[in-house]
């Protein structure tokens, strides 16, 4: 009885939270694994399965029409860069600037250290 | 019972809180004059410093801080690689880190703001009757072409808020109804609530709270 009473009071105090001050915000990205898998990375999980969850949901991002968040391509860059695959790696990153212009600067110091370090 | 009564008190209560909310406000308004003469679109965000005794509390910070200030409009730099990138240049502590200049930073990253976060609690709290999670950090938020301060904040979630709404009023209950479900399918039970902490402080639209940024549709607005 009270709970159900409390259930009712909070969704219609939910509501009108969710109306009162300002409209549902719209969610700019596809986050998928991503932030999951970069806390998985601080943890010391090997890049493998990061690098598996990353790829798997990309195409899953593109189903729902949706973007990936900043960062998401950058990182998947940087896991291949960790098992080797530079060739990868590069296209990622390549991928993160088009999709983000801000990004260019950072990830062209990033490709010009792997130039310098790396014969490509 | 007394607690049954006061939480539906309290639900009762909180919408017209809320509501007036919008309008009038208790703590005094943050002058956002600097932030909005700065106009930042893309965000490093820094390695936290930790003054908590859980090693793995900062990683878990960084790890849930893209998703507010993406969300808000902001291009942020990925966390994990810019870790990387201190670390090759042998900075290895987040004190370190915080003490790089801005000058250094924007030739780096090419970001036009830094976020410095310092965490405060995280883990078990003392400061209860129980055994509360509490995950408690500020930031700053800094220009780094002038390295001017634009905004700063503080926000803190606890465990306890899904036993009760009398801290974080509704808004507080509601959190706590996602924080339980979360906690229920992972071991670590500090992890989520440092999310809702990071929500918190960095989420645009809140009093006192970051700015939109140029990729929301709510930029400039305020």
């Amino acid at each position: 009885m009270m709970n159900s009473k409390l259930a009712l009071a909070a969704g219609l105090a939910a509501s009108a939270v969710l109306t009162g001050c300002a409209s549902k915000p719209q969610i700019l990205y596809q986050w998928e694994g991503y932030q999951p898998q970069v806390y998985q990375h601080f943890k010391g999980e090997s890049p493998e399965q990061p690098i598996a969850v990353l790829e798997k949901d990309l195409p899953v991002i593109s189903a729902k029409g949706g973007k990936a968040p900043p960062g998401y391509h950058a990182h998947l860059g940087y896991l291949y860069s960790l098992t080797g695959r530079n060739g990868q790696m590069v296209a990622q990153f390549e991928d993160e600037k088009k999709l983000f212009p801000e990004s260019a600067a950072y990830m062209d110091f990033l490709l010009k250290n792997v130039k310098k370090g790396a014969p490509q | 019972m007394m607690l049954k009564k006061f939480a539906k008190l309290a639900l009762c209560l909180a919408p017209a809180a809320l509501m007036a909310g919008c309008a009038t406000q208790k703590a005094a308004p943050f002058d956002y004059s600097a932030f909005k003469a700065a106009k930042p679109a893309s965000i490093v965000v820094l390695p936290p410093v930790n003054n908590s005794p859980e090693v793995v509390a900062p990683y878990s910070v960084l790890a849930q801080v893209s998703y507010p200030l993406a969300e808000a409009g902001y291009y942020v730099l990925p966390v994990a690689l810019v870790d990387e990138t201190f670390k090759q240049n042998g900075l290895t502590t987040a004190a370190d880190i915080h003490a790089v200049s801005t000058g250094k930073l924007r030739q780096i990253f090419g970001a036009d703001a830094a976020l410095y976060v310092t965490i405060k609690d995280y883990g078990s709290s003392y400061t209860v009757v129980r055994s509360d999670i509490i995950v408690t950090a500020s930031a700053r938020l800094v220009d780094l072409k002038t390295g001017a301060e634009l905004w700063n904040g503080t926000a803190s979630a606890s465990s306890a808020e899904q036993n009760n709404n009398s801290g974080g009023g509704l808004v507080g209950a509601l959190v706590a109804a996602a924080v339980k479900q979360i906690i229920a399918s992972t071991t670590d039970a500090s992890h989520p609530i440092a999310g809702v902490a990071s929500q918190r402080l960095l989420a645009a639209g809140r009093y006192n709270g970051m700015l939109y940024g140029p990729r929301s549709d709510h930029y400039a607005t305020q």
